[in-house]
């Protein structure tokens, strides 16, 4: 465990996993496509999940990497939902282009 | 025997409960008889009781029925007090009801709401009885508003029509006034005494000096709230206008029995106005003025009715005048034959009414003798007795009344003297009127009249028979026979006033009426019958004081332009200035306000999900940049 640590330096992964974390949101904010969309938050959350077992290796504490197992299970149980919910859209409105779902406003 | 007094209330309520939730399912014999068979059964316990109260001699007895108020040092029990004087009123209140419930049985034959008539009678007969019954002025109050809530609802009987609504508003009104006299009156009764129990209060007050502050400011807010219920200036205008009322209901609420509670209150509290002297006097002055200022309104009225309304007012005055000069026992033996000859003088006019189908005015009856020949006969003795000619009941206690006020001030004497004048004048004008000369109604009205059915008659001779004989209880001392009602009364009042006159003057003030009286029917004979002079049926006729009279003092214009109008002025001031012009505005703009901020705001709703999220993210940023600030 360590020994990983010391061949990567800790600010690496929190470089590497803000990076990915930016590129996330990047992709939410410009992205039309909702199944894009979809998976940059995806990306957005393993990043920080990265960043979680990359701290808890550096402190030696296991529940880091216990909470990353409960946000791979909530994510994976999100994906269902959110994947069922775009296939409605899909069968509703031929597309999944975010920019057409605008009917709610003022 | 005593100790079930509490029968007499409690059969009048039970009528009320059983006619009043069996409601239209009684035919109107049935509702009738319920009712006057439980006035009647309080009549007989009533009499029960008397006979025991003359026989065993003056014990007043009090009931506890049960304790009604009871906080810190205030205690008030629901308690009767049987005395001389509570006996008397039952009677009255009874029998005199009774009579009135079997007539109204006949004269409400035709009408649908028969039921909630006689509820609203038995209920009236029930608040009465309490308002007599009470061992303090806590009862006596209840009684009291009861009586005005019964009378407010049968003036308003026929409620479809507007015009009696108002009548009955008015005369809840009017007697609102008076009765926040009588109750600050019995506020300070409990401040001053410690107690509103009628045997306490006057226990205590026996001690205090003639003329006391606190006790003559009692007796003139307990006189107020008389005011208003005995209807005396300036409450007095809502009496005619309560004529609007079915007439047994004029008979008797609005001439036997609830306008005489003011007497009967003031009677009670005799120990209080008999040491405030001061009170005492301003009463008989407003009992003075009201007699003589009512009966000259009366000379003019053409409505049967409302001449009897201002002939009751100004009878009303005579018994605050004997309360005044400290006649108790004189003012109740008036009230007991006024009873009489004013319930049967209503139910006289009521058979009229009955008999012109619904005619009211004078100037349209006429030559009613033949047809009413019972009606006829019963009405003469009525006005006999009001106008006060040997031997009816009238002559007796009125002269009783002219003697005692002739002890104490002959100036009173004069303008009582005057007033018995005008009371003749305009009595025999109705009667002349009405029973006399041709016919001057409808043809359709003219083949309608006939005598009215049995249960209409029969109160009329009774009441009758009671006007011609009742006077005996109290003859004049000139007579040496005993004066029976004087004596009976003796125990309850605190101090008797010497008001003998001696036997030479009071003859000559006996005979001195008498003529009079005799005088002015032979006059008011040639003026309406022989000469046939009819009152102008057109208002611009009328001349002068005529006018000024037949308009009754303008009085009730002088309240509107005065209370009524400044009052109205001020609510729609309140409403149109205030509600509308400020509160709502207030109210309203502020929802305005919120309204256009919102429509503005509203567009930052835009539907597209890139901005929420952007939104979103620069937030976070935001709230990030500023936690590496701190």
């Amino acid at each position: 465990m360590n020994n990983i640590l010391h061949v990567v330096p800790l600010s690496y992964y929190v470089a590497l996993s803000s990076l990915l974390f930016t590129i996330g949101v990047m992709g939410v904010l410009f992205r039309r496509n909702a199944i894009i969309i979809f998976m940059c938050i995806e990306l957005m959350l393993n990043a920080v999940n990265l960043l979680l077992t990359a701290f808890s290796a550096q402190h030696g504490d296991a529940s880091g990497q216990v909470m990353v197992f409960f946000i791979m299970a909530v994510a994976a149980a999100e994906v269902a939902v959110g994947l069922a919910i775009l296939v409605m859209i899909y069968n509703n409105i031929r597309t999944v282009d975010i920019n057409e779902l605008n009917k709610l406003k003022w | 025997m005593i100790q079930l007094a509490w029968l007499i209330p409690l059969f009048p309520l039970l009528g009320f409960l059983v006619i009043g939730m069996l409601n239209k399912r009684l035919p109107v014999s049935l509702s009738g008889a319920i009712a006057s068979l439980s006035v009647f059964l309080s009549f007989v316990v009533s009499v029960i009781i008397f006979n025991e109260i003359h026989q065993v001699g003056s014990v007043p007895e009090r009931i506890l029925m049960f304790d009604w108020i009871n906080v810190g040092d205030l205690n008030i029990p629901f308690s009767f007090l049987i005395d001389r004087l509570s006996v008397i009123m039952l009677l009255v209140i009874t029998g005199v009801g009774f009579l009135i419930h079997v007539y109204s049985i006949g004269y409400m034959q035709h009408e649908q709401d028969h039921s909630r008539f006689f509820s609203y009678l038995n209920l009236f007969i029930f608040f009465m009885l309490l308002l007599v019954l009470g061992a303090n002025y806590i009862v006596m109050f209840a009684g009291w508003e009861g009586v005005g809530l019964c009378s407010y609802l049968l003036i308003g009987f026929w409620f479809k029509y507007t015009e009696y609504n108002n009548a009955a508003k008015k005369a809840f009104i009017m007697n609102r006034i008076g009765d926040l006299g009588f109750l600050l009156g019995i506020f300070l009764i409990y401040t001053t005494f410690g107690s509103v129990s009628y045997q306490e209060v006057f226990n205590a007050a026996k001690g205090f000096p003639d003329g006391d502050a606190a006790i003559t400011a009692i007796t003139l807010l307990l006189f107020v709230g008389a005011m208003g219920k005995s209807a005396q200036i300036p409450l007095y205008t809502w009496l005619p206008d309560a004529m609007a009322g079915p007439t047994p209901v004029s008979a008797l609420i609005h001439a036997a029995t609830m306008v005489t509670a003011g007497i009967y209150m003031v009677i009670r509290s005799n120990v209080l106005y008999t040491l405030a002297p001061y009170s005492s006097e301003i009463v008989a002055i407003v009992g003075l003025v009201t007699a003589v200022f009512a009966a000259t309104i009366g000379l003019k009225q053409n409505d049967i009715k409302k001449v009897l309304a201002y002939s009751t007012v100004s009878q009303l005055g005579y018994m605050f005048v004997a309360l005044g000069v400290g006649a108790y026992d004189t003012a109740l033996f008036h009230v007991v034959m006024h009873a009489f000859f004013k319930a049967l003088l209503f139910l006289g006019a009521g058979s009229v009414i009955h008999a012109m189908s619904g005619e009211q005015d004078i100037r349209y009856m006429g030559g009613l003798k033949k047809k009413l020949p019972i009606t006829h006969i019963t009405f003469l003795i009525g006005t006999l007795a009001i106008a006060g000619v040997f031997p009816f009941a009238g002559f007796f206690s009125k002269d009783e009344i002219l003697s005692k006020v002739y002890a104490f001030s002959p100036f009173m004497f004069v303008v009582l003297m005057f007033t018995s004048a005008l009371t003749a004048i305009y009595m025999f004008r109705l009667y002349w009127l009405t029973f006399y000369g041709s016919f001057r109604g409808t043809e359709q009205q003219r083949t309608h009249l006939h005598e009215s059915p049995s249960s209409m008659t029969m109160p009329l001779i009774i009441l009758a028979l009671l006007s011609t004989i009742g006077g005996f209880l109290g003859m004049p001392e000139v007579f040496h026979v005993p004066h029976y009602f004087s004596e009976f009364l003796s125990s309850i009042i605190y101090r008797k006033a010497e008001l003998t006159l001696p036997e030479s003057s009071e003859l000559m003030v006996m005979g001195g009426s008498l003529t009079m009286v005799v005088l002015i029917i032979i006059m008011t004979y040639n003026h309406y019958v022989k000469k046939a002079v009819m009152p102008e049926t057109n208002e611009g006729e009328l001349r002068g004081f005529q006018k000024v009279l037949s308009h009754k003092y303008y009085i009730d214009e002088i309240y509107s332009a005065l209370i009524t109008k400044p009052i109205d002025w001020l609510a729609s001031f309140s409403y149109k200035r205030i509600e509308l012009g400020v509160i709502d505005r207030i109210v309203n703009g502020s929802g305005y306000i919120l309204n256009g901020i919102s429509s503005l705001l509203r567009y930052v709703q835009t539907g597209s999900i890139g901005t929420y999220v952007f939104g979103m993210v620069i937030g976070i940023i935001l709230l990030v940049a500023l936690t590496m600030i701190h």
